[in-house]
């Protein structure tokens, strides 16, 4: 693993010998691993690796399903969110998620960004305005809606929609952001709109990304981690996997040989 | 290897083929026609011998006694009013709570499983048979027929229905759109109550107007129940007039003028429901296209 100048930086979560089932079946195998700071780290590997199921662990979106539990240590804030005294609302309040396919509520733009807002903050109309304003700048679609704030959030476009969920995503202020495959299901055109907002949410927040595009991977994120059968195989700077990986299954994963 | 359309079109397999689905566009065409065809006559005759019946003295007046002329259905209709309306004012809360009920905890549970299964048994469960229970139970305890015995006895008629729509409209929502909103750390009953329920709102509102729909003709249940009432009454605690029972009465009646009130009836239900289900169905389809 290559720990150059990870020493310095600050670790955001700390993965510590996690290990996940789904009833009997174990899909992740003893993970270690840094997310660190105002980073954005890429887990890749190919379908069924543990990688979703990693990020699921993050916010425990996997609480919601009878049967799937975590073992191990999730430290973030100085605590292992896997400890069942862990408010799972709170949590997800801190650690943000966008899916695979974009999923707007059924309910107006503005609506969609005050819904999370309203969860825990109590805005006055004028506040809630500027936060709706806020978020949708941040996640780069406000020039495109802000004549349709009152339209139906499923009215927008399938680039827009997911813009839209990230500007959800953004608007309680979380610290982490968890990004499930968030183009997979979208054309070329959005994917780089989104690239480049990925781009500058690092400057504010931690962002962890599931990814089944390599270049995407490559483009976008500083840390990478290679997943395969439910085990990490290797995880460094971004650059050291793609020119320099240690272990010679990364190597035949990122070039194409495999997978 | 080179065949030309013409050729293939004298393929064998390619011909059997052809029989095989112009016999079966023939029999089903021919299933849809026996299907459709029953079901105009069935309009028509309707048209025909109750549009004759339709007058101002169908609305304003009230049933006629034996021997005597005209009249109307004016007490029929007030009552089966009152009490579909009152029906639908029971059924629909407890029937959306059960369905939400039920979609959210009725997979995990033994109760669930149990609620499910009563609920499919009372869709299908003949209604005479629920007319009788509100009878021993209610209408033989306060020892008088009733327009709330009826109202209850239809109520449970329309809760499954309102159950069964409810569960199903939100079994469909995706899971995704769920842990979208659980991702921002709502807590469940928002998650079910302002995503999920929101998501099919027209859905469920469909299944309470088909439930409408489907109490506004029953007959049996209000026999043993709301009876019926010769003169206008506007107390649900008292006997109540209703037109399917006073169709079921004046259709085998000797007297001309209470057999065409029968015919005039039929068309008012008969249309009041189709008028339902297509509101039903508009506003399913503009909900559902946003």
């Amino acid at each position: 693993m290559t720990t150059t100048q990870t020493n310095n930086l600050k670790k955001a979560i700390e993965i510590d010998g996690l290990n996940f089932f789904y009833g009997a079946t174990r899909s992740l195998r003893d993970i270690n691993l840094n997310i660190f700071d105002k980073k954005v780290t890429a887990f890749i590997g190919p379908s069924g690796c543990g990688k979703s199921t990693l990020l699921r662990t993050l916010n425990r979106m996997y609480d919601l399903y009878p049967g799937q539990r975590a073992e191990g240590k999730i430290i973030y804030k100085g605590k292992n969110i896997l400890d069942a005294d862990q408010d799972i609302n709170l949590l997800r309040a801190k650690v943000g998620m966008v899916f695979q396919k974009p999923t707007p509520f059924p309910m107006s733009v503005y609506d969609n960004i005050a819904f999370g807002v309203r969860l825990y903050e109590n805005l006055s109309k004028g506040e809630m305005d500027e936060r709706v304003e806020w978020a949708l700048k941040k996640a780069a679609i406000w020039t495109e809606v802000k004549d349709k704030l009152n339209k139906s959030g499923l009215s927008l476009s399938g680039g827009q929609q997911q813009r839209l969920c990230i500007a959800r995503g953004v608007s309680v202020k979380p610290e982490i952001l968890l990004l499930d495959e968030p183009t997979s299901a979208l054309d070329p055109i959005s994917t780089v709109k989104i690239e480049e907002l990925i781009h500058e949410l690092k400057e504010e927040y931690t962002i962890a990304i599931v990814t089944h595009n390599m270049q995407q991977a490559a483009r976008c994120s500083d840390f990478t981690a290679y997943m395969y059968l439910g085990e990490l195989v290797e995880f460094g700077e971004t650059d050291h996997i793609f020119m320099n990986p240690v272990k010679k299954e990364t190597q035949d994963y990122i070039t194409g040989r495999f997978g | 290897m080179d065949t030309t359309l013409a050729q293939s079109g004298r393929n064998p397999v390619y011909r059997r083929r052809l029989l095989v689905h112009r016999l079966g566009i023939f029999l089903s065409s021919l299933a849809m026609a026996v299907g459709v065809g029953f079901l105009m006559w069935i309009l028509f005759t309707l048209l025909i011998k109750g549009f004759s019946a339709i007058n101002l003295a169908m609305f304003t007046q009230s049933t006629p006694a034996p021997g005597s002329d005209g009249g109307g259905l004016l007490n029929a209709i007030v009552g089966s009013l009152m009490m579909v309306g009152s029906a639908a004012l029971i059924s629909t809360p407890i029937g959306i709570l059960a369905g939400i009920y039920l979609a959210e905890y009725g997979n995990k549970s033994w109760f669930g499983a149990v609620t499910r299964f009563v609920t499919d048994i009372m869709l299908s469960a003949p209604s005479i048979v629920i007319g009788l229970f509100v009878y021993a139970i209610y209408v033989a305890n306060v020892k008088h027929f009733s327009g709330w015995a009826g109202s209850i006895a239809i109520s449970l008629i329309a809760i499954p229905v309102v159950v069964r729509t409810t569960d199903n409209m939100l079994g469909l929502v995706p899971a995704s759109l769920q842990e979208a909103a659980f991702a921002l750390g709502a807590p469940r009953w928002k998650v079910a109550l302002t995503i999920r329920l929101r998501a099919v709102k027209a859905g469920v509102i469909t299944g309470i107007l088909l439930a409408v729909a489907r109490i506004s003709g029953e007959t049996a249940p209000l026999l043993f129940t709301a009876l019926n009432n010769q003169f206008f009454n506007g107390n649900m605690n008292k006997p109540m007039a209703n037109l399917p029972v006073v169709i079921y009465q004046f259709a085998m009646s000797p007297y001309d003028n209470w057999r065409d009130l029968a015919w005039g009836g039929a068309l008012l239900i008969t249309f009041s429901v189709l008028g339902l289900n297509i509101l039903s169905r508009t506003l399913f389809n503009q909900k559902s296209q946003h």
